[in-house]
């Protein structure tokens, strides 16, 4: 008796287990071609703008099936490694298609005026016509101020945490200002920086490095203080100096800590650029395109610039994530 | 050699000593000293071309030192000295009443007010998203990614679209301002709070197993507790970030009221002294805010019973 109670548990269990993996298997296709449809409807002349309530409920069926497959997705227990990663990779990105389907259905199927949200198909196509204008936008922006001023404010903050790591008065005076400085909104000396250096992009360069300067100072000289007492006092039995220790030593255990502020200086410099844009640009530049737009109510055209924006955002944010990966590859983090 | 071997070691244990405040004041006192010095040759050395210029149109000779007392008290230099932005500082604090435009605090007040707004909105947010994610596996795998993901774009660029579409449906004044704010800072507090909800580590999360503890009783007696020193270091980057937030929301709605208003109208009539002053309100109020947070928490860890540190 008591086993045959054990046995159905078991079989329960199992079955409870099996409906996560074919919420996952079977839902997941299932919802993936519900969307399609949907999609496929939605632009209809008929449901475009006046869709009914039996597409709304279609809607809300999908939305609960995906919450299912979702579910089912992320409580997998998978063995192989490539499989699971494969699955954790799945799992964000069928999220976030979901919730762009969500945006693009509820935004057609409603009606909502482009001038309030544009559907991410007609971002899309504006992108798509306006590659040249966003191509001339992202080089003043990106490539001229973005890049020049990421490149001389990290040098700058680096090469003074050197100096300060070498006179200790020095470090032990910035180190607070520095730590103060990070919290103050540093983006409103944009208007000065366009008043000292004119409209076009050195001035935007300029508050990205001033914006870019500190945390980089900060971090490198919280990473030259990491090397333990035991590796010093090794160098030093090893009679090297300052700089052979700096070199060997201090700089590798830093890295880190630098690629640290090197991944959030990439997201500032950007902010950076275009805010400072906001205050008087030539008329070109991510910026300056958003604040014009805007003022036209062609929202379609201010989202594909943020979409530019995001995009050249991530990747360069990728390309250091990636380059740390390679030059700190000793670090636990990293090690499996 | 002796000595130097002797010597090395006692420069880490210093560090290692508890932070001594009276350590650390004379050498900030000397850079603070240094970069007003700095700020002064520097105000001499832009002004100089301008206020010779200035003189020159005027037909008048002056001296050389003539010139530089007036490099100083020039009315739109391109760098104003110190000496005037704490004067300006004074007259738009101090001198003037609180109700009028020309006044800093009302300003700096209708900043702060959506900044404290949004800071609400977007500490808020930002727990209860901690909360869901620390206990929902799905969201977990599939939400957070995207939030640590949205920080790689720069946010601030939506800042006039949010402006402008709530404007259109008829929302203006402080919400859409705090709105920026809250996007701006829910994800410190996200973040801090998913890494202080999961600090606990697996002894402590056993224990509470073995009393039978309920998911409830667990997190408000472990996990809530052990998250606060977490949220709190994210509290204080995220009001730091609203503040931003809400002087750049300022910006596209064309410089009514507000710290950044009266940053972009300084732009536009070259009052570089009113800026200075705007920016000096802006990184008082910002110290200040922070400040607040830390005087919060330190109040908190009384209460709980931490030790001073």
């Amino acid at each position: 008796m008591s086993a045959n109670i054990a046995s159905r548990a078991a079989e329960r269990t199992s079955l409870v287990r099996m409906s996560a993996q074919q919420r996952a298997t079977i839902l997941t296709p299932l919802v993936i071609l519900g969307c399609l449809a949907a999609l496929a409807l939605v632009h209809r002349p008929g449901v475009a703008g006046q869709a009914g309530p039996l597409f709304w409920s279609f809607v809300f069926v999908l939305w609960l099936a995906a919450v299912a497959a979702l579910s089912g997705l992320s409580h997998l227990k998978l063995k192989q490694g490539l499989a699971r990663r494969l699955v954790g990779l799945a799992v964000p990105v069928l999220f976030g298609a979901f919730l762009f389907f969500l945006w693009e259905v509820i935004v057609v199927g409603a009606g909502v005026p482009s001038v309030l949200m544009p559907a991410p198909s007609a971002i899309a196509r504006r992108f798509a016509v306006s590659l040249p204008v966003l191509r001339d936008d992202f080089i003043q922006t990106f490539v001229k101020s973005v890049l020049s001023g990421y490149a001389m404010g990290c040098l700058a903050g680096f090469l003074v945490a050197i100096l300060a790591d070498r006179v200790p008065f020095l470090r032990r005076g910035l180190l607070p200002l520095g730590n103060f400085v990070s919290a103050l909104p540093v983006i409103g000396i944009a208007p000065i920086m366009v008043m000292w250096f004119g409209f076009d992009w050195p001035s935007k360069a300029a508050v990205v490095v001033v914006m870019t300067f500190f945390p980089m100072l900060v971090n490198t000289v919280a990473g030259l203080g990491a090397a333990g007492r035991l590796e010093r006092d090794l160098m030093h039995s090893y009679a090297a100096g300052y700089w052979t220790t700096l070199v060997k030593l201090r700089l590798p255990v830093a890295l880190p800590f630098i690629f640290n502020a090197l991944k959030i200086n990439s997201t500032l410099a950007l902010i950076g650029a275009i805010v400072a844009e906001f205050f008087g640009t030539p008329i070109v530049g991510m910026g300056f395109r958003i604040s014009i737009e805007v003022a036209r109510m062609a929202l379609d055209m201010v989202w594909a610039e943020i979409a530019l924006a995001a995009i050249a955002g991530s990747t360069f944010y990728g390309l250091v994530a990636l380059i740390e990966r390679g030059a700190t590859f000793w670090h636990p983090s990293y090690r499996t | 050699m002796t000595t130097e071997a002797l010597a090395l070691p006692a420069e880490p244990a210093r560090a290692k000593a508890p932070r001594r405040r009276e350590g650390n004041t004379g050498p900030v006192i000397a850079v603070v000293l240094a970069i007003v010095a700095l700020w002064y040759g520097a105000a001499v050395f832009m002004n100089w071309q301008g206020t010779a210029d200035a003189f020159e149109r005027a037909g008048e000779a002056k001296t050389t030192g003539e010139i530089f007392r007036a490099t100083l008290e020039q009315e739109r230099p391109m760098l104003p000295a110190p000496h005037q932005i704490v004067t300006e500082l004074k007259k738009t604090v101090i001198d003037t009443p609180v109700t009028s435009r020309r006044s800093l605090v009302f300003h700096a007040w209708v900043t702060l007010s959506s900044t404290l707004v949004g800071f609400g909105l977007g500490a808020l947010l930002g727990i209860v998203l901690a909360v869901l994610i620390v206990h929902v596996k799905t969201l977990e795998k599939s939400l957070m990614p995207w939030i640590i993901s949205s920080q790689t774009i720069p946010i601030l660029a939506i800042a006039p679209i949010i402006i402008v579409v709530l404007g259109a449906i008829g929302i203006t004044g402080l919400l859409p301002k705090s709105i920026i704010s809250a996007y701006l800072c829910f994800f410190p507090v996200t973040i801090s709070m998913v890494k202080g909800l999961t600090s606990p580590d697996p002894m402590q999360r056993d224990l509470m197993r073995t009393y039978s503890a309920s998911l409830g009783q667990t997190f408000w007696k472990l996990r809530l507790p052990a998250s606060l020193p977490y949220l709190f270091a994210g509290l204080k980057i995220a009001i730091a970030i609203s503040l931003v937030g809400a002087i750049v929301g300022e910006l596209p709605t064309g410089a009514q009221a507000g710290l950044g208003a009266r940053l972009l109208a300084g732009s536009y009539y070259g009052q570089t002294i009113q800026i200075w002053a705007a920016l000096f309100g802006a990184a008082i109020l910002a110290s200040v805010l922070v400040a607040v947070v830390s005087v919060a928490e330190s109040l908190i860890n009384r209460r709980m019973g931490a030790r001073p540190a």
